[in-house]
């Protein structure tokens, strides 16, 4: 890549005013460095990346509005994670969260574990327990 | 410690973090390293394909070492003394860090994305294998030299401690490294022609996980995606590849370039001109993964593609992983 190919799309990195430095060879065939503002393949796989995670936030308070899983599905999906690292921040086995996901568990929960759970997602155990799928 | 500390540190830019992190260390000991050379000495370099690791829903594809390699082969090939702790007390964790900024030494952490908040919201994910030099404290605020950044930063206590207690894949768990002591003179060509012949051996290695095997198996896989996930999850898939080519920081084929930089500064030390004819190799090939994510895009763009754009892409990527094998077949001769 020449120096002038260097991409200066915009992105989303303008928000946090980054621009990314990139390797390319100037006139005479030598390596130096550019800034970037941004190249369109890569933001719109991130882009997609996102609205697929909007679209799985959207359908987890679906979900817990129908009573067919817990909140905590739902706030593991707005905290873009999944089972694993949901898993490794609270310390518990996969199997045990994912049954936490069964509203009848969440139900019987203990505000031990709870608690757990709000300490990872930055809420209260009352927030936790009252999210029904409506506004949050 | 004192409340205020500021140790006299320099922050340089850089493509990729922990070349980043190493040459600015180097650098602030008085060695004029620059970031492509500590990535090729420290075989940086690398593609990787993990299926059965998945992160964001989708299989790990990787252009580059695991982290913590590259200064671990780094130091080694060059005689420096490292120190690497990790820690299950995060108390702990914060002690020692206190104690290395009291000894005016700036340290190396690996950290998790997701809690960085000077990071644009759209980049945070679950990625732990991000770096950052501590060199100073602030009252309660640490004084962050992030090498992606254009500028210095800074970190609460607190925010501190969330991005090196970060859990998931590649979990840091406090992860703290620096130089400790450097020989005389730095055995730069040695550490160079080591570093050469590692990374062309490992892009040739007869396991199907890494290089171009690994290259290969992705562009058979790419084929069956369409038919076997649907559209939906192919595109997803293609997305990470061009995602993690284009991991922060890295822009546009990012890693093939700075490895082209590398050999051009290599032919120099080396005295060797064949290295600077295979740096503009590199560089062209770097081009050619730069239109791969191209036409990637374009099948991921409009959601609805026809699967002969994912037969196109799985050629381009065979075609990339014949240029690359000769390209490293040759490399390991030149040395």
């Amino acid at each position: 890549m020449k120096k002038e190919e260097v991409p200066q799309d915009k992105s989303n990195l303008a928000s946090a005013n980054i621009r990314e430095m990139m390797y390319a060879v100037d006139e005479n065939g030598k390596y130096t460095t550019s800034l970037s503002t941004g190249w369109d393949p890569k933001t719109i796989a991130l882009d997609n990346a996102i609205k697929e995670i909007e679209e799985r936030i959207a359908l987890a308070k679906e979900r817990v509005a129908n009573n067919q899983t817990s909140p905590i599905e739902y706030y593991m999906e707005l905290h873009k994670m999944d089972l694993t690292v949901l898993a490794s921040y609270v310390g518990l086995w996969k199997w045990r969260v994912k049954r936490h996901f069964k509203p009848s568990v969440f139900k019987k929960l203990s505000d031990k574990t709870l608690q757990k759970y709000a300490d990872v997602f930055d809420i209260s155990i009352n927030q936790l327990k009252t999210f029904n799928g409506g506004e949050s | 410690m004192a409340e205020n500390l500021k140790i006299d540190f320099t922050h340089n830019q850089a493509a990729h973090c922990e070349n980043g992190v190493v040459s600015n260390l180097m650098r602030h000991n008085g060695f004029e390293i620059s970031e492509p050379m500590v990535f090729g000495i420290g075989s940086g370099l690398l593609f990787s394909y993990l299926p059965f690791l998945k992160v964001n829903y989708a299989p790990v594809f990787t252009y580059r070492s695991m982290p913590g390699f590259i200064f671990n082969k780094f130091a080694k090939r060059t005689g420096i003394k490292m120190k690497r702790e990790k820690f299950t007390n995060p108390e702990l964790a914060k002690k020692r860090l206190d104690q290395n900024l009291a000894n005016n030494n700036p340290v190396g952490l690996q950290v998790g994305v997701y809690n960085l908040i000077y990071f644009p919201d759209e980049y945070r994910f679950h990625f732990n294998a991000h770096n950052m030099v501590v060199y100073g404290k602030e009252g309660d605020r640490y004084l962050i030299s992030d090498p992606v950044m254009e500028d210095v930063t800074s970190l609460s206590s607190k925010e501190l401690e969330k991005v090196r207690f970060a859990k998931g894949a590649f979990a840091p768990k406090g992860h703290m490294y620096y130089p400790t002591a450097f020989p005389e003179k730095l055995e730069l060509k040695t550490a160079i022609v080591k570093g050469i012949k590692q990374t062309s051996r490992d892009m040739t290695a007869p396991v199907p996980i890494v290089g171009v095997k690994a290259m290969k198996w992705v562009a058979k896989n790419i084929r069956k995606w369409p038919n076997k996930l649907g559209t939906k999850k192919a595109n997803h898939y293609l997305g990470q590849i061009v995602r993690m080519q284009e991991e922060i920081g890295t822009g546009g084929g990012g890693f093939r370039y700075i490895y082209g930089a590398f050999l051009q500064e290599a032919s120099e030390v080396l005295e060797n001109d064949k290295l600077m004819e295979l740096s503009k190799e590199m560089t062209s090939i770097g081009d050619a993964w730069r239109d791969f994510a191209v036409d990637a895009s374009r099948i991921y763009k409009n959601r609805n593609a026809e699967s002969n754009g994912y037969e196109d892409v799985a050629t381009q990527l065979e075609a990339l992983a014949a240029r690359e094998e000769s390209f490293f077949k040759a490399l390991k001769k030149s040395v």
